[in-house]
């Protein structure tokens, strides 16, 4: 049994709030292009922060909440600011303010640290954060300032979303883009607030645009998305403050670590848009394309012979049409074991099915280059390159639309008959 | 015009992007149940046009009523249909959830759609012949489906007056026929259509009036007196070469386009 442990409590309470506000923002910040603002804002957080505990010499969270969240909404409309009034373009300005911003609340903490603030302790984890630092105090700030940004995200979640995706249409059915757009910035810079005690201003970029990246991987609808967001900072929360407690350093790296770790494996594995599974459809559709020529060839040596019926040996085929030796023992093998092909002592024959599928391929090639020399004018000595490909990837109602196109016709531009059924 | 009550009135429209004006002086007024095509070269403002009248960019000079009254009074009434390069086609959303923001204007701040607004956006996406796709991830339809969702979208608006741009930009030639099949079917209830077109060949055919543009309005009226030779080429000849060297000098001396 674990004892009751207020620090524990409050690290958990603490890293559950911060997962859910920063990612479920950080969804609507991806999705409007916006990440670099949030890095912007995280850094300009820091002066705030120094200015609220020198006027009151006190770490009382509400007023360094408020210090903070009133530097980073002034930073946020100075970048706004900069870019629209000059010929500054935004990615300048967000580089700008944000520099500046940090660059004074450095001056302002290195000068709190060399003077005599009797509550100074403590005060450099905002840099890169320390879950334990967390108080019971701060817990219930946080709590009801998380509760009050869920709400809003609920009760506006349509505009939200209206707004990400088509700013124009939402201008013109009325709604207010610029005043939403406030909303969210300043959603924005209260979830980066919420978190920097515990991850710090440095990275608390990571926090809010990670997970939704990495979210973006595995799913393409908006509901879900917002719920992987959320696992994954939270899963990445728990587990880099444990490192972090267990280490002992601080939170904020361990936590973006984490979350790095999850959107690595992500890029490699995420389903259709993963490295791993484009690799893995390429290859399919290579054994495709190997399988499909083999039982072609098959399919043209019995239309010479007259003969669809007899074995042939791999000599036999490789006279017929050439291909590396090694994949053409695969594709055999294969199409052996799928049923297209019987192996006996002679060699390989076709079974029904793959009779089949050698005059269906034979016919697409044909039925392409006469669609290509008939409706693109294109020599019938350089059609049989391209068909060679396009024969591959025509689907049945494909097929069907070029059989009508052409009206079914009999022998391709090379004068060899068209299989039908 | 011989109507005393226009759908849309235009007045000595000018609008400025970064002081260089793109639209000046601009007048015309449109009347019910009329296809309108606006043509002009690249450039030539017809964007921008309906846009300002959408208030979507500042007007620096004139105005425009819609029915008579300020855009913000009949809104509901008016639809928009933005360029499809307008938005970013990757969003996680369906074909479904699209067109449901047709019905977003008239619901209201906060409130969420209901069954009517639903079975709206569906006989929308039927009506475009977009029907077993509801569900279809926008990033993967082709760009001809693409602009049938936004035209599903401005269906469900269930508008008086439609301003779209570009609808027939980059869509397949059965897209182009369903869009000016409903295109004509609105106009036959008593709707206002207004299209920025770029196909010179095919304006005759599918509007019953049009603007000819060019920074300037060239001309306007019914397309078989105005869409002349003439006009054409001067809408798209030569440029009024005082009158953009006087644009650039308005741009560089960051001059208002009208003494307030």
């Amino acid at each position: 049994m674990i004892e009751f442990n207020p620090i524990i409590l409050n690290v958990v309470i603490g890293a559950t709030i911060l997962a859910i506000t920063s990612s479920i923002v950080g969804v609507f910040a991806f999705l409007q292009k916006k990440t670099l603002v949030g890095d912007a804002i995280s850094h300009a957080i820091l002066p705030g922060v120094c200015l609220a505990f020198m006027l009151t010499n006190s770490k009382n969270p509400i007023y360094l909440f408020a210090g903070a969240f009133a530097s980073g909404w002034f930073g946020s409309f100075l970048i706004e600011f900069i870019s629209s009034k000059s010929r500054i373009k935004k990615d300048s300005s967000i580089s700008i303010i944000l520099s500046l911003f940090f660059g004074i609340g450095m001056t302002l903490l290195s000068y709190i640290q060399n003077h005599d603030y009797s509550d100074k302790s403590g005060l450099n984890h905002y840099l890169f954060g320390s879950i334990t630092s967390i108080t019971t105090s701060d817990i219930y700030l946080f709590t009801s300032v998380s509760l009050i940004t869920l709400f809003v995200i609920y009760f506006l979640f349509k505009e939200f979303r209206l707004v990400s995706f088509d700013p124009e249409f939402s201008n013109s059915i009325g709604i207010n883009i610029k005043v939403i757009n406030r909303v969210l910035t300043s959603l924005t810079v209260v979830a980066i607030v919420l978190g920097i005690k515990a991850a710090g201003v440095v990275l608390m970029a990571g926090m809010i645009i990670t997970p939704a990246a990495i979210a973006r991987f595995w799913t393409n609808k908006l509901i879900i998305m917002l719920n992987v967001a959320v696992i994954v900072a939270m899963f990445s929360c728990f587990f880099g403050s444990y490192l972090s407690y267990i280490s002992p350093t601080p939170t904020g790296p361990w936590i973006v670590i984490v979350m790095s770790f999850i959107a690595i494996l992500s890029f490699f594995f995420a389903p259709k848009k993963g490295i791993v599974f484009r690799k893995i459809k390429q290859i399919q559709f290579r054994n495709k394309i190997i399988e499909e020529n083999i039982l072609k060839a098959l399919y043209q040596i019995g239309e010479k012979a007259n003969n669809f019926n007899m074995s042939l040996s791999i000599e036999d085929i490789l006279i017929r049409r050439s291909f590396l030796l090694i994949e053409l023992k695969s594709g055999l093998r294969r199409l052996t074991s799928q049923g297209y092909l019987e192996k006996n002592d002679q060699g390989y024959a076709f079974s029904p099915m793959g009779l089949q599928k050698g005059k269906r391929t034979t016919k697409l090639h044909r039925l392409w280059e006469l669609y290509l020399t008939n409706y693109m004018k294109i020599a019938p000595d350089h059609v049989h390159d391209d068909a060679e490909t396009i024969e591959h990837i025509i689907t049945p109602e494909l097929e069907l639309k070029l059989e009508e196109l052409l009206q079914y016709p009999v022998r391709d531009p090379h004068d060899s008959i068209i299989p039908y059924k | 015009m011989s109507n005393s009550n226009p759908v849309l009135e235009v007045h000595d429209l000018t609008v400025s992007y970064n002081k260089k004006p793109v639209l000046w002086g601009v007048d015309f007024s449109i009347d019910q149940g009329n296809l309108v095509g606006i043509i002009g070269p690249n450039g030539a403002g017809k964007s921008t046009l309906i846009k300002s009248i959408m208030g979507l960019v500042d007007k620096s000079a004139g105005f425009s009523k819609v029915f008579g009254r300020d855009l913000k009074q009949v809104r509901n009434k008016i639809s928009y249909v933005p360029q499809r390069g307008s938005v970013d086609w990757d969003f996680p959303a369906t074909v479904f959830d699209v067109v449901l923001m047709g019905t977003y204007g008239k619901l209201g701040l906060f409130k969420r759609p209901k069954r009517a607004h639903k079975e709206a956006a569906n006989n929308a996406i039927k009506s475009v012949g977009l029907q077993g796709l509801e569900d279809r991830q926008i990033a993967q339809l082709s760009g001809g489906q693409q602009q049938r969702v936004f035209l599903a979208r401005a269906l469900a608006q269930n508008a008086e007056l439609y301003f779209m741009d570009e609808p027939f930009a980059g869509v397949d030639a059965a897209t182009e026929k369903t869009i000016i099949e409903i295109l004509k079917n609105l106009k036959n209830q008593g709707k206002t259509v207004l299209v920025v077109h770029h196909d010179l060949q095919t304006v005759s055919e599918y509007f019953d009036q049009v603007i000819l543009l060019n920074t300037r309005l060239v001309a306007f009226g019914d397309t078989d007196k105005t869409f002349t030779e003439n006009n054409l080429q001067e809408t798209y000849g030569g440029k009024l070469t005082l009158l953009s060297e006087i644009r650039n000098l308005m741009a560089k001396e960051e001059m208002p386009s009208r003494e307030k």
